[in-house]
């Protein structure tokens, strides 16, 4: 018997050991003399340092392959920094404003925070009294009203669409699309100019949820449209095979099949709407004691509620709003989390 | 036996009439459906409307001047006394520093998003590219009022850094020259802010336009000995140019008709300042903002007047970067 050696297969294009370690060696050595440019020079801080390791480490990794493989592998290396470049300066701010919101949004919370509102204390005074609740009510209020109507609408407009796919789609769907870009100043301009300018009519939580709504109704179509679109023909025209009538094969097979994906659209217009700030300042006056009626009345919203933080502009007031945003970045953060854990859900299904 | 010898049960089917009318079921269902699909269309009329109607007025008295005109005067205060002489209502300051924040925004913001989109198309791991995809689209969601927070406490102090810097060397350019020494609150650090918020947007945009490059030519480039820069330079670039484009309109239209962010970072004056270092400045949406608060009912109209001007502004350039994007995306399909 001849011993058989197994063959094992190589990879010559992966970077060897030897390569890591030289390109390690090359990072730390550009830190190094970016480190040292800034203690020499007048550049002083943080950000000047990271440029200056950015261009040290670009240039000589450049250098390097060039030395190695020729110009056009330089270029690739130089290009190849410039995309990393881009990521990082694009998760810089991120990172920025996460950790911002949490080290900063803590300050003022504190166990009556949930349960008191503004009405008896100005924005300037201690972090120790006051809360949001009015602010949290408002809010709730005009999540859940924005959702009544604009859930139907942008669901049928997806329906519509997909569907039945009648006369002026193509248009409707120009449309939605191009309301989704529209300003949200412009939605609260619009609906303080047609239902409270001159009609005697005063601020109260429902205009605000008009305005919410207009902003809202584009994004659930828009991802409605395309969960529906996921929904195979089979499934259609296999209820209407069953002699079901239109109307039933969407109330019983299309929209059950999409169930979870429409589901993440409206949590997606909700997380698109809930830091509004704009359209509001226009149409719900902004109260700073609890409103429950939202028919009637100046009502509070924790956008609202961070604006009149930052408008007063004392440090108190300042760590008010850091711990609104707080809570809304929570918020926002809760429902994209949960979208995402439903579109999963579907994909194993 | 034959075939002939088999009784038929019945007589043979008379010929029948197959009815494609809905019922009236679903005629119902389509009215219905109907009506909701068109409700963006009837939403769009009304807020073009309206805000023309109530800014009617305003428009016919000023004419072109409302756009030219670097005016905003009003002869009547809120509480009904008596200002100035003569009122004057011109947005033209305002249309100004709206195009300037925006182009400061996107000369930033887009190499930022196209890059980072090429790093998510091409270099990114399977793995973190799920991630910072989820990233992405989590920066799109943040609210404005974060980002101008995010701005006014933690943005300016590099945004003036750097803006001193600019000064420093290349003080010599116009737009980069300052009058008086103030850095604080510039429109160059609106544009920063701006550019944080479009970045999402552009990138997501241009990622989805990338990734529909062929694979064939892609690997065609490969097998042609291409680095991945040649390859990008000349198989994805070509092919995404028009959509990326694009994306940056649909960066644009967001970063004109921005609000909150821009009012809590820029120290907002009416006058029109293409010393982009300098700290003064505002957009047509934060202008609106400042005056509706104190605005006599013929300012109100006024205020109407120009967010119809806005409302057309967005609208247009979103239009045009949807057909673009549409176009791109379907010829990549």
């Amino acid at each position: 018997m001849t011993p058989v050696t197994a063959v094992s297969p190589i990879k010559p294009w992966r970077p060897t050991r030897r390569d890591y370690i030289v390109q390690c060696g090359i990072l730390v050595g550009s830190f190094l003399a970016s480190y040292l440019v800034i203690e020499n020079t007048g550049f002083a801080g943080r950000l000047p340092l990271v440029i200056f390791f950015g261009i040290f480490a670009i240039t000589s990794l450049a250098i390097l392959s060039g030395m190695k493989r020729g110009k056009e592998a330089a270029k690739d290396a130089v290009m190849a920094g410039a995309a990393y470049t881009g990521i990082f300066a694009l998760l810089l701010p991120v990172a920025s404003i996460l950790w911002t919101v949490t080290s900063r949004g803590t300050a003022a919370i504190y166990s009556g925070f949930f349960t008191t509102d503004m009405s008896q204390d100005p924005f300037s005074s201690t972090l120790d009294v006051g809360g949001i609740k009015h602010a949290l009510i408002g809010t709730i209020w005009l999540i859940v009203i924005a959702l009544i109507i604009s859930v139907p609408l942008g669901i049928l407009t997806a329906l519509y669409l997909t569907e039945i796919k009648g006369p002026g789609s193509a248009l409707i769907r120009f449309l939605v699309q191009a309301m989704s870009g529209i300003p949200s100043i412009v939605a609260g301009l619009f609906i303080y100019s047609a239902l409270i300018s001159g009609t005697g009519r005063g601020f109260s939580g429902f205009m605000g949820a008009l305005a919410l709504s207009i902003l809202m109704i584009p994004t659930v179509a828009r991802t409605a449209e395309e969960v529906l679109k996921l929904v195979p023909p089979d499934l259609r025209e296999a209820g209407l095979a069953l002699g079901a009538t239109q109307w039933k094969t969407v109330a019983l097979v299309v929209i059950p099949a999409a169930k979870s994906g429409l589901v993440t659209a409206v949590i997606l217009g909700v997380a698109r709407i809930a830091g509004e700030t704009a359209p509001l300042l226009f149409t719900t006056g902004g109260a700073d004691d609890t409103n429950l009626n939202p028919f009637d009345g100046n009502m509070g919203s924790i956008p609202f509620y961070i604006w009149k933080a930052l408008i007063d502009g004392s440090p108190e007031a300042a760590s008010r709003a850091w711990a609104g945003i707080f809570i809304l970045m929570l918020a926002v953060l809760a429902l994209f989390a949960l979208a995402r854990f439903l579109s999963r859900a579907k994909i194993v299904k | 036996m034959t075939i002939a010898d088999i009784q038929r049960p019945h007589p043979s089917p008379t010929p029948r009439n197959l009815e494609s009318k809905p019922r009236p079921s679903d005629r119902i269902f389509r009215g219905i459906v109907a009506l909701g699909g068109f409700s963006s269309l009837i939403i769009l009329g009304l807020i073009a409307g309206y805000l023309f109607l109530r800014g009617f007025s305003i428009l016919q008295s000023e004419g072109l001047s409302f756009i030219t005109g670097y005016e905003w005067v009003s002869s009547i205060n809120s509480d009904g006394s008596e200002g100035a002489a003569q009122s004057t209502y011109g947005v033209g300051a305002m249309l100004i520093g709206t195009l300037v924040t925006a182009a400061i925004a996107l000369v930033i913001g887009v190499p930022v998003s196209v890059f980072a989109a090429l790093y998510l198309t091409f270099f990114a791991p399977q793995r973190i590219k799920r991630v910072l995809v989820t990233v992405v689209d989590l920066m799109a969601a943040f609210p404005s009022i974060l980002f101008g927070l995010w701005g006014l406490y933690v943005l300016m102090e590099p945004g003036m850094y750097v803006a001193e810097l600019l000064n420093k060397y290349l003080g010599w350019i116009p737009i980069f020259a300052v009058p008086v020494p103030v850095f604080l609150r510039s429109p160059f650090i609106a544009g920063l802010v701006l550019a944080v918020m479009i970045i999402p947007i552009v990138t997501a945009v241009s990622r989805e336009i990338f990734a529909q490059t062929p694979l064939d030519r892609i690997q065609a480039a490969y097998a042609l000995g291409a680095s991945k820069w040649a390859m990008i330079k000349n198989v994805a670039f070509p092919y995404s140019y028009s959509g990326v484009v694009g994306g940056a309109m649909l960066g644009l239209g967001r970063a004109m008709g921005e609000t909150v962010a821009v009012f809590t970072v820029l120290n907002i004056l009416y006058q029109a300042n293409f010393k982009i270092l300098l700290g003064a400045g505002g957009n047509l949406a934060s202008h609106i903002i400042l005056k509706f608060g104190e605005a006599s009912e013929e300012e109100i109209k006024a205020l109407m007047a120009a967010g119809f001007v806005l409302f057309l502004m967005t609208l247009a350039v979103n239009m045009l970067a949807n057909v673009i994007v549409n176009k791109t995306g379907r010829r990549g399909r």
